[in-house]
């Protein structure tokens, strides 16, 4: 038997990272999940970004 | 850079946490707050001009306009506001802070705030109460006639009552009310208590009369929000010294004036940097639904801007029940805004957080970068002037302010040539 079944045997405790709809899903289905509130660096805003490492620098 | 950011921003948080505010004294507004005139309305928020004021501001300065005596009724005050003969500014820019509407008026009470460590000085009105109360834009007989025993009687005995006791420690008593309950923006009866406990003998001892110690008495007795009015001051006059500092991205005033919301930050001055004032998400009072809210106002969110209010939220789990949501929230919140900010309060302690300092010193780069807007707890004004309180929340400031602030920030560095 692959290692990945016997994970699948024991109770599942996940993380979920990114959407929220897939903890939402999992919490209906009473799977022990903990939603992490994660979100891109500044939203990925790339004018947001670029300032953030232009005051990043050293020097 | 990053050098001196850092560096910059551990000076900033330094002078937060080394104030010391205290209340010395009651003054009146046209003799104490710098820049005062009779024909002056000081305001909550960002500078604003009438055609662009909510109901509720424009509510407290028709209130505010006849409770003076510059005018009759209501259409002889929109009249005067109009006219371009009154001049409204800011409260922050008159070393002031007002709660909601945050309309200062020439003859008014004022608390005095001095910053012992760095001798700065801040001002705020005496608490009104709730109800029909000028500073969420309720104007008319029953608001002038307190307003007017406000300043002939409750202001002159407290005065006299502080000059016997002596100055009060804000300090010390705001980390008492962070451990008994209070969060010093939107509960603050730990903190109008201790506030009693502490002034009611010196208001027995003065020279009115039996009555007049008795309704003074009997007021603060009746206002749960008394205390409001000190912990404001006592946290702008903590964070003014931050200002100004070369290099540092630490805010040291948010602000609203009920259509905007306004962010000022150390390195960038006196500019404010500014967006839409939002919608309040609350529990509003019976007959009341979130159609009537106005968008948020008031000055009191400076006591945020210092690592109290919803920052200090954890502490005052009891506090849900009248903003919504669940303690277990209320302890989220507190432990998310230590992601945006410099440092753990050395004075204002969280018992619940194993003591943990409250987070203090926001800085726009955090904001930003995990896109965690501060959080605020704060009354909810209704829309229209006149009405009143509807409500209490929470509510964030837009990312705009923050965003503009960031950009700016870079631009002054490549003017200045560090970038």
């Amino acid at each position: 038997m692959s290692r990945i079944n016997e994970l699948f045997k024991q109770d599942l405790k996940v993380v979920n990272m990114g959407l929220e709809s897939f903890y939402n899903d999992l919490k209906a289905q009473k799977v022990e999940t903990i939603h992490m509130n994660w979100r891109p660096r500044a939203g990925g805003n790339p004018k947001m970004l670029a300032l953030l490492k232009r005051l990043n620098t050293k020097k | 850079m990053l050098e001196l950011i850092n560096k910059a921003n551990a000076e900033a948080v330094d002078r937060i946490q080394k104030a010391q505010p205290k209340v010395v004294g009651i003054g009146v507004a046209l003799n104490d707050i710098p820049g005062m005139t009779k024909k002056t309305i000081l305001h909550a928020g960002p500078p604003i001009t009438w055609d662009r004021m909510s109901g509720p501001l424009r509510g407290a300065i028709i209130g505010g306009l006849i409770y003076e005596g510059l005018a009759a009724d209501e259409a002889e005050a929109i009249k005067l506001a109009t006219s371009g003969e009154i001049t409204f500014d800011s409260c922050h820019h008159h070393n002031a802070v007002g709660p909601m509407a945050g309309v200062v008026t020439a003859s008014m009470p004022v608390w005095i705030v001095e910053n012992e460590t760095f001798g700065n000085r801040t001002y705020c009105t005496l608490n009104e109460g709730l109800g029909k109360v000028l500073r969420f834009g309720a104007f008319g007989e029953e608001v002038t006639t307190r307003l007017k025993w406000m300043a002939s009687i409750l202001g002159p005995v407290l005065k006299e009552a502080l000059a016997l006791h002596g100055p009060i420690d804000l300090k010390t008593m705001i980390a008492q009310v962070i451990q008994m309950g209070d969060e010093g923006h939107n509960r603050n009866k730990a903190g109008t208590s201790l506030l009693i406990r502490e002034i009611a003998p010196y208001i027995v001892m003065t020279s009115y009369s039996n009555e007049d110690k008795i309704d003074v008495l009997k007021f603060l007795n009746s206002n749960d929000h008394f205390f409001l009015n000190l912990t404001m001051p006592a946290a702008k006059s903590a964070l003014d010294p931050a200002a100004n500092i070369p290099y540092s991205t630490i805010v040291y005033g948010m602000a609203r004036n009920g259509t905007d919301f306004g962010i000022r930050v150390s390195a960038l001055g006196d500019r404010w940097f500014t967006g839409p004032a939002e919608i309040i998400d609350g529990l509003f009072f019976p007959g009341y639904t979130k159609e009537d809210g106005n968008p948020d106002i008031g000055d009191s969110v400076i006591t945020e801007t210092s690592g109290i209010g919803g920052f200090a939220m954890a502490a005052a789990p009891a506090i849900v029940q009248f903003v919504g949501g669940t303690p277990a929230d209320a302890v989220n919140y507190s432990t998310m805004m230590y992601e945006i900010t410099e440092a753990e309060n050395i004075a204002y302690k969280i018992p619940v957080l194993n003591f943990r300092g409250t987070p203090t010193g926001i800085d726009i780069r955090k904001v930003v970068e995990t896109q965690i807007l501060p959080i605020i707890n704060t009354g909810i004004a209704h829309k229209n002037a006149g009405v009143g309180q509807v409500g209490a929340g929470l509510v964030r400031p837009p990312m705009k302010c923050f965003e503009d602030a960031l950009e700016a920030f870079v631009i002054k560095m490549e003017q200045e040539g560090i970038l």
